[in-house]
């Protein structure tokens, strides 16, 4: 076999999965956008109906204009870039600890750490709740934002693996240059570190963006509520305006697909920076 | 004379270095501060109230009554259920668990291919990360419907007649699985993605040279240089599979037959639905400490097969 048949077989492979799986994770979000233009009677008929008759353009405008969306996508936005900032930046030096410097109990204080992730959030709800009520915090973002800037276990131990893959020569030349820990850090560190930093911006941005549990306990004046808090409105207890639902989710869910197709670039472009490490 | 010169140079190195590692210590707490503190106020602090509501018995509306040890013996030794949820979760972890990190690393690889069009197909593979809990949840609810249903549509295309999926208590927990496997796809790729571009291409360049193939450079290059990202996807996908909630809470209650009772659902269940505060927090605790010897057990064994590049010995 010549190199190029070679290529081209592996190319074509490549582009056969690419495409199944591409068709099996779209298929859900096909039945998604159809039902958000569908009359109400039609989202549930025998067989599946693709293409609605007649397609309801003006779903999106009900859906949209008989609720404050702007004000919610205002609030939203706020939450998540103030989550984004405190996540980032206390988990880049929670992590490099974790990750550079020895003390003692480092390895309990790791162990600790992970352990915040184990108790069932569903038991530690009402304990919280009950703090953040004494700060004052019910009815302000405090509680879905202060918590971030003290670190986030997941983003800790992410940043920490990749910290620690890093060969300490680097550091090392830093510091015979006499380079400080925080400059190092920032000129040495991160820059090789970039696609984990930018994942967990991703992760965040997508984790403030759509939560739902915090909003519900922490936010109850409608003025303050976030999109999914508000996208709830189309759902109660006995009634789901499936086709405004699916409107409003299938718009809610834009802005972090946009934000991670801009975030991949970082991932790309970073092929070149770490290619001076070896 | 040479003997106490050795001695002198071993005492002033050892001095040297305790200087250093005080040094070291320090900036450590400098820069974990934040997250000691953290962990007193927003873990600590609810952690021992849950530790101390789980003493007691407690319905949310009147004061708690201390009693003891009692839920722990409750659960173990005249709750069926409790066995039957601890039961289910283990299975559901033991499956989703591998079946997701072999999964998500091989699209993650069919991913890192240099083709065409490639930001595009993996904005397409993240989708399911993006959509709302509930959203994704209800969705999932219609594709594994029987009658209605997306999978039993498509099999009955290619002459099949699909299973009940989430009606069959036989087919329950595999419909879980194959959920998990779609959902958590999008996330974990990203974390393989991150740890696929962290490989200097140098290694492959040398790995060449020495004549290796695909897989020879697969084996001996990427697998070891994502030790690191396997080792944070296991402990990560055991503590997350582990506490598996939303999927009962929305999909089955549970069933059929407590095929599906997962056992954080169960706690929901009986802190929020039955009102029983202490013995809710009580099983809390008991898959606190499960979760928490299983990752030990992993992070022990980690130093025997995860491979950090910047470790000093």
């Amino acid at each position: 076999m010549t190199n190029s048949t070679r290529y081209w077989m592996k190319t074509s492979l490549a582009y056969v999965l690419l495409l199944g799986g591409s068709a099996v994770m779209l298929i859900p979000f096909f039945w998604m956008l159809s039902t958000s233009l569908k009359e109400s009677y039609q989202v549930f008929t025998t067989p599946i109906k693709w293409i609605p008759d007649p397609i309801k353009w003006s779903n999106y405008v009900t859906t949209f204009t008989s609720l404050p969306f702007g004000r919610w996508f205002n609030n939203t936005l706020i939450i998540t870039v103030a989550s984004i900032i405190g996540a980032v930046v206390s988990c880049i030096l929670v992590s490099y600890g974790f990750a550079r410097f020895r003390a003692r109990g480092r390895n309990v204080l790791f162990i600790l750490t992970l352990a915040t992730m184990m108790l069932p959030d569903t038991v530690t709800l009402i304990p919280k709740f009950y703090l953040f009520s004494q700060f004052g915090w019910v009815n302000t973002y405090y509680p879905l934002i202060v918590p971030l800037f003290f670190g986030k276990a997941y983003f800790i131990f992410l940043l920490r693996q990749f910290f620690m893959s890093i060969p300490t020569d680097f550091e090392e030349a830093a510091k015979i240059d006499g380079a400080s820990t925080f400059g190092i850090l920032w000129r040495v560190i991160l820059p090789l570190t970039l696609p984990a930093i930018v994942t967990i911006t991703i992760f965040q941005f997508n984790d403030s963006w759509k939560d739902l549990l915090q909003p519900i306990l922490y936010l109850s004046k409608p003025d303050l509520y976030t999109l999914t808090l508000g996208i709830n409105f189309f759902k109660s207890e006995n009634d789901v305006q499936w086709n405004y639902l699916m409107a409003a989710s299938f718009v809610t869910m834009l802005p972090s697909l946009f934000f991670y197709f801009i975030g991949q670039k970082y991932f790309v472009e970073s092929i070149t920076l770490t290619g001076m490490k070896g | 004379m040479e003997a106490v010169t050795q001695t002198d140079v071993k005492v002033r190195g050892r001095k040297k270095r305790s200087k250093a590692e005080r040094k070291e210590a320090r900036m450590f707490y400098i820069l974990t501060g934040p997250w000691l503190l953290g962990l007193l106020i927003f873990f600590a602090l609810p952690m021992l109230a849950s530790l101390w509501i789980s003493l007691n018995q407690w319905d949310l509306l009147t004061p708690e009554k201390f009693v003891g040890l009692k839920n722990y013996r409750t659960a173990f030794r005249h709750d069926p259920l409790f066995w039957q949820s601890l039961k289910v979760t283990a299975l559901y972890s033991v499956f989703s668990v591998p079946l997701g990190l072999v999964f998500s690393l091989l699209l993650a690889l069919l991913l890192n291919q240099g083709v065409r069009g490639m930001r595009l197909f993996r904005t397409i593979f993240y989708l399911p990360a993006v959509v709302s809990g509930v959203s994704v949840l209800v969705l999932w609810a219609w594709i594994f419907n029987p009658q209605v249903g997306l999978l039993n549509t498509m099999l009955g295309y290619l002459g099949i007649e699909g299973p009940g999926w989430i009606f069959d208590p036989h087919w329950a927990l595999p419909s879980m699985v194959i959920m998990s496997l779609w959902s958590t796809v999008g996330g974990s790729i990203i974390i393989w993605l991150a740890g696929l571009k962290g490989i200097s291409p140098s290694l492959y360049e040398a790995a060449e040279l020495d004549g290796a193939g695909a897989w020879q450079k697969f084996k001996s290059v990427t697998l070891p240089m994502l030790t690191p990202t396997i080792f944070f996807s296991l402990v990560t996908d055991i503590i997350g599979k582990m506490q598996t909630f939303g999927e009962a809470y929305v999909l089955t209650k549970g069933g059929p037959m407590n095929s599906t009772l997962f056992f954080n659902f169960y706690l929901f269940d009986h802190a929020f639905q039955n009102f029983r505060m202490g013995y809710a927090s009580a099983l809390a605790w008991v898959l606190f400490i499960i979760i928490l010897v299983l990752t030990i057990v992993v992070v022990k064994s980690s130093a025997l097969w995860v491979y950090y590049e910047g470790e000093r010995n």
